[in-house]
């Protein structure tokens, strides 16, 4: 029986790993990512997990250690944050572009200078890009749920591609929740052991990273964009499964009041569990509004999408990191292109908040639906409006 | 697999195109990039294989009567062994030539 226990969402995440019965970590520690590692390296040394744990100079290194392990067929994990992330970002593409089923949490956090520790969605923007799976946790359980998911993901036959787990730096990390802890035959039952199909093997050898001249590179990409998209089935299918086994379900986004409303929120990660309370106090006041938590980055939910605003006359999106100079925030950005083929289609207001740790309250994000409609109404000079910002 | 380069599409290749074939890179023209081939002096050659030692490429060969010449499928006409061949046997003329 699974346990419920009070609980850092850090040293969730190191139970899960432990449950996965990983191989190999290859960690370099970095605030607010810290507690993860720590306490992986714990279990390793304690004997807990029969595992290699890695420690390397920084996280390029972390992460080129995580290749050569996964390419043997070692199960494979890591965590990073910020800089760390932007240090290892050449090394993200080599690992999906290779097919090597890496799975990493990414405690967001964002970016210098100046100089933060706090969270936002600065580093993982950077990183949209490198072709890995991306999933966003609103609170410690999905999480955890989704870390262990993201083993099966990354690893099915369908994918091999690498798994990213975002959870927020500090508002995820740091705070303590009550998560359900599964036992470890109920985890075997979900996540099969990893055999990768043509590893790195002297028996058998292969050249694995080889060089690709021009007559070959677009298919090699072009193989790697169908395999993603691809992985949208595999995905849906392993939720669906781990809902048969834990009973808790998750979707590439999930609808929060959103029946008959004329206005809908969204936002990524833990923020919106803040908004949801926003929502409920709105629909209190009278006005019909909604929220879409969206949790599937890559590939990008499209269809879904397209479906959750059918009915709604304006989006107000929440982005927590900034393209400079560029059309506001990414989320938003992808929420129009994705909209933009309809003929009917809502009103997208696009603001960028909670940079750099500062918070955005139940209030705060009240004022957030009400600044968007009237901007919907009256339109603005702006692609996006900054939230919270003393003028 | 038997298709090579050109033929290939991306259904074809194996997971992170890993290859399976040991010693498939003999199959990829690399002489094509070329600008300039060597031509030789057979009269100034004296068969002592210093330009095969040299070859980045490792493209030199002796041919059937014992002088160095270059694979030009692979000879990706750098010059080095022009530029080295002590009796200015070799000499590199322009592809269009």
């Amino acid at each position: 029986m699974a346990k419920r226990i009070g609980i850092e969402v850090s040293r969730s995440i190191a139970i899960a790993v432990k449950l996965a019965n990983v191989d190999v970590v290859s960690a370099y520690p970095i605030t607010p990512q810290t507690h993860i590692v720590e306490d992986i390296a714990e279990l390793v040394a304690d004997g807990e997990l029969e595992a290699s744990f890695i420690p390397v100079e920084s996280e390029h290194s972390a992460m080129s250690a995580c290749l050569g392990a996964s390419a043997v067929g070692a199960r494979t994990f890591t965590a990073t944050a910020s800089q760390g992330l932007e240090l290892m970002h050449e090394v993200l593409y080599v690992a999906s572009g290779m097919r090597l089923p890496i799975v990493m949490a990414v405690a967001n956090r964002a970016l210098s200078a100046p100089l933060s520790i706090w969270g936002d969605h600065s580093d993982v923007m950077s990183a949209r890009d490198t072709g890995w799976i991306q999933i966003f946790a609103a609170n410690g359980q999905e999480t955890f749920d989704n870390v262990l998911c993201a083993f099966r993901i990354a690893e099915d036959r369908r994918v091999l591609l690498p798994v990213m787990v975002h959870l927020d730096g500090f508002h995820l990390t740091h705070v303590i929740e009550p998560i359900y802890i599964p036992e470890a035959d109920e985890v075997a039952k979900f996540l099969p052991p990893f055999e990768y199909p043509l590893p790195l093997d002297p028996d058998n050898p292969v050249s694995m990273g080889a060089f690709g001249p021009p007559n070959i590179y677009p298919e090699v990409k072009k193989a790697q964009q169908e395999n993603l998209i691809a992985s949208k089935e595999v995905i849906l299918e392993s939720w669906r499964e781990f809902a048969g086994v834990f009973g808790r379900s998750y979707e590439p986004l999930e609808c929060y009041r959103c029946e008959g409303a004329k206005v809908l929120l969204l936002a990524m990660g833990s923020f919106s569990e803040t908004a949801m309370s926003a929502v409920d106090y709105v629909r209190e006041e009278g006005d019909e509004v909604g929220l879409i938590k969206l949790r599937l980055w890559r590939p990008f939910p499209f269809d879904e999408i397209r479906r959750a605003v059918e009915d709604a006359e304006v989006v107000v999106v929440l982005d927590r990191a900034i393209s400079f100079g560029g059309p506001g925030g990414p989320v938003c950005s992808e929420i129009k292109s994705a909209l933009y083929g309809l003929d009917k289609r809502p009103k997208v207001v696009g603001f960028v908040g909670g940079l750099g740790g500062r918070d955005i309250s139940r209030d705060g994000f009240v004022e957030m639906i009400k600044r968007g409609v009237e901007i919907a109404r009256t339109g603005s000079d702006q692609e996006f409006e900054m939230f919270g910002v003393r003028e | 697999m038997t298709k090579v380069g050109d033929e290939l599409t991306w259904k074809d290749l194996e997971i992170g195109s890993i290859i399976t074939e040991p010693g498939n890179a003999d199959q990829n023209q690399t002489g094509d990039w070329r600008t300039q081939r060597p031509t030789y002096d057979h009269s100034r050659c004296i068969k002592c294989g210093l330009c095969s030692i040299f070859c980045p490429e490792g493209c030199i060969e002796p041919n059937q009567e014992g002088f160095f010449e270059a694979n030009l499928f692979y000879c990706k006409g750098c010059g080095i062994c022009a530029r080295e061949c002590w009796t200015s046997a070799i000499t590199m003329v322009e592809e269009e030539e």
